[in-house]
């Protein structure tokens, strides 16, 4: 099998970023960065991919994260893997309350309801002044240290990096083991044929539901981690702008692959950052490299590589 | 007694009333055909008994109990089971991860992120048996969507096993099929009907297969009940002749 080989390369190339990174004149925030959104679509590909539901509004929760997790540095405790678990949760219950909400829509409609509910947070974001910051963001938190065996370690880029990484490595164990489990399966039962499924005995509104609330959790742990590496929440962290760059970064990398939304990520962050750094329409280039892929590979990069070995 | 009664049970679409109100039994162990022309509501028929809507009027009970408001998947645990007109499988995946989705649903396993060893093992029995009864056991790791039409209904056959069907409804189970096939279907039928005791309505428009295998026969016409009776007797009334084998031959 070359596959389980190509996942220990990845796995191995992840753990070396800190060391090969600037020698290509990368940074590690940039890694992390990548990593988190990485997460951040993993989660939504649950969604998207497995379960058929198009989410134009995963951004929500991601921003549900970041707030959680600043609002609880600057009013509960200096605690990190507390302000992480305050934001998960917080974006993670809301995709519980919301899921029944959305779960009995198709097609078109149940991604006008995911934006329409995602711009609510947005808003609320945005006048809520005394608590959020308003337009400008939350400020005023940062990465404290974290106590290790009785010592309180700083966690630098590096150190963060490290820590993000071992996210990431859980929610695609947790993401892979869903999969293989008969949740994974009825997710994409639910993708191929909810008459069928429904006929079946299943109740396929709540498998929805299912699959919405654990992307919600899994992309307000990524938002979590997204303030504590900028030490700073916005409202634009909710926005439908990058609610669109999840589904954009899971359909460029290949939504049939659990690899497709990190590959799809990895690529957005690095064009992003180079392509930013040129020009200020670096949005237009995105957009560019996106329709290329839809054209030339509809199935994702991943999705292609895949098709090409399977003949 | 009967397993399934429809009492004055009707459907209205709007002005058009796809089916009057007509009743109708069905004993446990039968094997029962449904025939008319097109647009005589078969189909219609099929979609009250399984819940796929509500009938206008009337009452359908099963096994005893009043059915006429329950859901698809509520009357799917009470044992009714259907196939589609149009064959409804999950095309991507291949004939075991269908026969999987359906062993897990028959299990009540649908939302468990992980089962023992010794659920799986369970699930992996029923998917073989699924795979021995429909005899698909050498296409197992086939795509469905890349199969033949025959073998996609033959799929969908089999997916609706997982339950053990007290009541199986196959709506036109030989549509579109060759010879061959539909002569292995008609076998598959008569052995769920014979050997494991499922009653079974199916729609069908080849008269070879329904006076070949239906214990009875239940002709709808115009969506209004036209005569019901033995292979004998329906093939002998000459309203039936008339209204449906009449207009058939003339087709031909
Ligand atoms: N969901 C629906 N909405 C509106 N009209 C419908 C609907 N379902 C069926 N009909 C109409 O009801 C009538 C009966 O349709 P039905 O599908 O039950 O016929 P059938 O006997 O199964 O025919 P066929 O042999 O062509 O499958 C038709 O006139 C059809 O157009
Ligand atoms: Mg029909």
């Amino acid at each position: 099998m070359r596959r389980p080989l190509a996942a220990a390369c990845i796995w191995i190339a992840l753990l070396a970023v800190p060391f090969w990174l600037p020698l290509m004149g990368g940074y590690t925030d940039l890694a992390t960065r990548a990593l988190i959104y990485a997460i951040a679509a993993s989660g939504l590909n649950l969604l998207l991919g497995y379960t058929g539901g198009l989410s134009f509004g995963h951004a929500a929760y991601f921003g549900l994260g970041a707030y959680g997790a600043g609002l609880c540095l600057i009013h509960v405790a200096p605690s990190l893997p507390l302000a992480i678990l305050a934001g998960t949760v917080l974006g993670g219950i809301a995709g519980i309350l919301i899921g029944p909400l959305v779960m009995r829509r198709k097609g078109i409609y149940f991604s006008m309801i995911t934006i329409a509910f995602g711009q609510m947070f947005y808003f609320i974001a945005v006048r809520w002044n005394g608590l959020t910051g308003g337009e400008d963001g939350l400020t005023g938190f940062s990465r404290v240290p974290v106590q290790i065996g009785g010592h309180a370690v700083m966690l630098g880029p590096e150190r963060f990096y490290y820590l993000v990484l071992a996210v990431f490595a859980l929610v695609m164990a947790v993401i892979w083991q869903i999969l293989r489990s008969p949740l994974g399966h009825g997710f994409v039962a639910v993708r191929e044929n909810p008459t069928r499924l429904r006929f079946l005995g299943v109740a396929v509104e709540r498998q929805i539901w299912v699959a919405f609330a654990i992307s919600a959790f899994i992309a307000a742990l990524a938002g979590a981690l997204n303030a504590l590496l900028t030490g700073f929440a916005s409202p634009d962290n909710l926005g439908w702008q990058l609610s669109g760059s999840f589904v954009v970064i899971c359909v460029l990398g290949g939504m049939r692959s659990v690899w497709g939304p990190f590959l799809g990520a990895a690529i957005f962050i690095v064009a992003q950052d180079y392509l930013s750094s040129i020009t200020q329409n670096w949005m237009s280039f995105i957009g560019l490299i996106f329709i290329l892929a839809v054209l030339f590979f509809p199935q994702g990069l991943l999705g292609f590589s895949r098709l090409k070995a399977s003949r | 007694m009967s397993l399934l009664k429809l009492e004055n049970v009707s459907r209205r679409f709007g002005a058009l009333q796809a089916l009057k109100p007509l009743s109708l039994s069905v004993a446990p162990g039968e094997l029962r055909a449904i025939i008319g022309p097109n647009g005589a509501g078969k189909t219609t028929l099929f979609n009250l008994i399984s819940g796929f809507f509500p009938p206008s009027s009337g009452t359908i009970s099963f096994a005893g109990e009043p059915i006429t408001a329950v859901t698809p998947s509520a009357l799917v645990r009470r044992g009714i089971i259907r196939t589609f007109q149009i064959t409804q499988v999950f095309l991507s995946l291949t004939v075991r991860e269908n026969f999987r989705v359906a062993a897990e649903a028959a299990l009540g396993l649908q939302l468990r992120p992980w089962i023992s060893r010794a659920t799986r093992a369970q699930v992996e029995a029923k998917v073989e048996e699924l795979a021995e009864m429909s005899r698909l056991g050498p296409k197992l790791d086939r795509t469905v969507g890349e199969m033949s039409h025959g073998d996609q209904r033959v799929v969908e056959v089999g997916i609706a096993l997982s339950r053990r069907p007290r009541l199986l409804l196959l709506d036109e189970p030989t549509a579109g099929m060759g010879d061959e096939e539909t002569s292995h279907m008609t076998d598959f039928i008569r052995r769920l009907n014979k050997d494991q005791g499922i009653t079974i309505l199916f729609v069908e428009h080849d008269m070879a297969i329904v006076f070949g295998i239906a214990d009875r026969i239940t002709v709808l016409d115009n969506g209004a009940l036209l005569a019901e009776g033995s292979a004998a007797e329906i093939s002998a009334n000459p309203r039936v002749q008339e209204a449906y084998l009449g207009a058939a031959e003339n087709a031909a």
